[in-house]
């Protein structure tokens, strides 16, 4: 079976093709260089994505906070977690790395603050 | 009348790093005069990832870019006004702000950096026939309510343009319940990039609908709908490719306008390309001891570009309250065939440093070659497998190559397929 996808790896953006059997990759085509090898392999087994949202915040200058999560997360678990970011909040004062949730749904991954919010 | 070195307009990534770097070079008297209620600039809003990479090396949110220049500023003893407003900038350097604690105040310097960002083009800049219903909004209001303000200002939604700031809220709006139903954009390519069209569209099934306008908006009161057509070679719509589309939010992301008008004021020279100020290699415009850097110079798409150029700057501001900056034979430099414009626009030619001419093509280029040349004599010349319109290249200019130029001369990068 063939798939293509186009490389974001760089603004190059190279049309890859990648031949799978049995869910296996066979070959990766089209890329320009080593990066693009790598990127389609990940994206087509197991894509992962980095998360950036909002969380609410009590006592804050403003009502929401900033958020990512810590390190790339399965791409198909975006909206699960977006669930559990939007029950929960934090008081203020939040300050830029505190971790907001810790192992978000067991994942390895914390969802840290990525912006302060001293109180009012 | 307070009395200053620098005053730096605007608190964003470019002020802040102009105001460093003077500080570094030994100005002492520095204030950064902010409308908002904090540092940061647009970045504030701005909490996908993707900032950084080139400058920290690392990729950061908008908030911990700006946070780790904010926390330097802090550091320092540089005066730092927000909640006020700049005014007016008079010839001899004088520049009026206004805030609610101290009224009008007066701030006299020896040099001005402005950096007062961009803005966004606003609907009154399309022509979209209908009434004007609430629901119509730019992308980043649309971000700054979401992200600042907490507040979702739609359930199901259309964007006309598919520039960045478009797509990071095509997906924002997404991951927050809306229903993103189309992103239309009206050139046959998009200005963002291939990496936001994967992770923004894509990832949701979110269509992006190429040659393709809002051509008309419908509901009184709130947006109902829009209906949306294909457009010909010259971007006109086709009849009979008319369709209606459910929302009850437009969100316009149709590009950015460098933010001027006190430039205008004060009389400095705007380029008509890049709509900022004429410059030289130091970001002076043409009124002495007034420098520009940042998106009110030219729209960047990367900040961390704009960290860089701001540093320039605030370098050159320096050199001129230290008397260090004067003189010299200025020459222009030209973009032609497919370089739209460079920045900076005059360049002197006593140069004793390598400086880059920053520039952007004006259409999709793929194997062309970017040519420098003075007076028929190619300075340099350097294979690009890609050039394209949303990303600003640039072109380094050496001293040896600034030796036998006369004033007569001019700096010409052309692209050549
Ligand atoms: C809506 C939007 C979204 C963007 N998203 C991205 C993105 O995702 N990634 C990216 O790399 N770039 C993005 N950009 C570009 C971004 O603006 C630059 O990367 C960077 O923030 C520019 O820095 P700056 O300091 O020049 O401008 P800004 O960050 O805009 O800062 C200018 C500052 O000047 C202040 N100011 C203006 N006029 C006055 C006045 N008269 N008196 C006092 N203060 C004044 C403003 O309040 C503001 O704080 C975005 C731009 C916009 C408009
Ligand atoms: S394959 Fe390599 S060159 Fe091509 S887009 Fe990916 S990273 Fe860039």
């Amino acid at each position: 079976m063939k798939k293509s996808l186009i490389c974001v790896a760089c603004p190059l953006g190279c049309p890859i093709e990648i031949e799978m059997e049995n869910g296996e990759v066979i070959s990766v085509t089209g890329n320009t260089c080593k990066r693009g090898d790598a990127y389609a392999r990940t994206e087509i087994t197991n894509p992962m994505r980095s998360l950036t949202t909002s969380v609410k915040v009590e006592g804050g200058v403003h009502p929401v906070v900033p958020v990512k999560s810590s390190a790339p997360i399965p791409k198909g678990k975006m909206f699960e977690c977006m669930g559990v970011i939007n029950q929960t909040s934090v008081k203020a004062p939040v300050k830029i790395g505190d971790v907001v949730i810790e192992n978000i749904l067991g994942l390895g991954v914390d969802i840290v603050a990525t912006n302060c919010d001293s109180g009012k | 009348m307070f009395d200053y070195d620098l005053v730096v307009v605007g608190g964003g990534p470019a002020g802040m790093a102009a105001a460093l770097k003077a500080r570094e070079e030994g100005v002492e008297k520095i204030v950064i005069l902010e409308r908002a209620e904090t540092l940061g600039g647009i970045l504030e809003q701005c909490i996908h990832t993707g900032f950084g990479l080139h400058y920290f090396g690392e990729e950061l949110s908008g908030p911990e870019y700006a946070g780790r220049f904010i926390e330097q500023v802090e550091a320092t003893d540089i005066d730092v006004y927000t909640d006020t407003m700049v005014l007016n900038i008079s010839e001899d350097n004088v520049v009026t702000a206004v805030n609610n604690s101290e009224g009008l105040m007066q701030f006299k310097a020896i040099a001005v950096v402005l950096a007062m960002g961009c803005r966004e083009r606003p609907r009154g800049a399309l022509s979209i026939a209908g009434s004007r219903p609430a629901g119509i909004m730019t992308a980043g209001t649309a971000q700054k309510y979401v992200n600042i303000d907490g507040y979702m200002p739609g359930k199901k939604v259309v964007i006309l343009g598919s520039g960045d700031i478009g797509l990071i809220m095509a997906r924002r709006m997404t991951l927050e319940g809306a229903e993103v139903k189309v992103v239309c954009e009206l050139m046959s390519y998009s200005g963002g990039l291939q990496r936001n069209i994967v992770q923004c569209l894509d990832d949701f099934g979110i269509p992006l609908r190429l040659s393709c306008t809002v051509v008309k908006t419908h509901g009184k009161d709130r947006l109902e709908g829009v209906t949306i057509a294909n457009v010909d070679e010259r971007l006109q719509p086709i009849p009979g490719t008319e369709e209606y589309i459910e929302c009850d939010t437009l969100l316009l992301s149709v590009g950015l306008i460098p933010e001027n008008e006190l430039s205008k004021d004060v009389g400095v020279e705007l380029d008509r390309v890049t709509n900022g100020p004429v410059v030289d290699e130091y970001r002076e415009t043409l009124q002495p001891g007034i420098f520009a850097c940042g998106n009110v110079l030219q729209v960047h798409d990367l900040v961390d570009y704009v960290t860089e150029e701001s540093q320039i700057a605030g370098k050159g501001a320096a050199d001129y309250i230290f008397g260090k900056k004067k003189g010299g034979t200025y020459i222009n430099t030209k973009g032609v065939d497919g370089v739209r414009y460079i920045v900076p626009q005059r360049v002197n030619i006593e140069g004793k440093e390598n400086l880059k001419l920053y520039f952007r093509v004006g259409q999709v280029f793929k194997g062309a070659k970017v040519v420098v040349e003075c007076d028929g004599n190619i300075l340099s010349s350097r294979k690009k497998v890609k050039l394209a319109p949303g990303e600003m290249e640039n072109v380094t200019i050496t001293p040896e190559m600034l030796e036998n130029m006369t004033k007569d001369s001019e700096i010409i990068v052309r692209i050549e397929q």
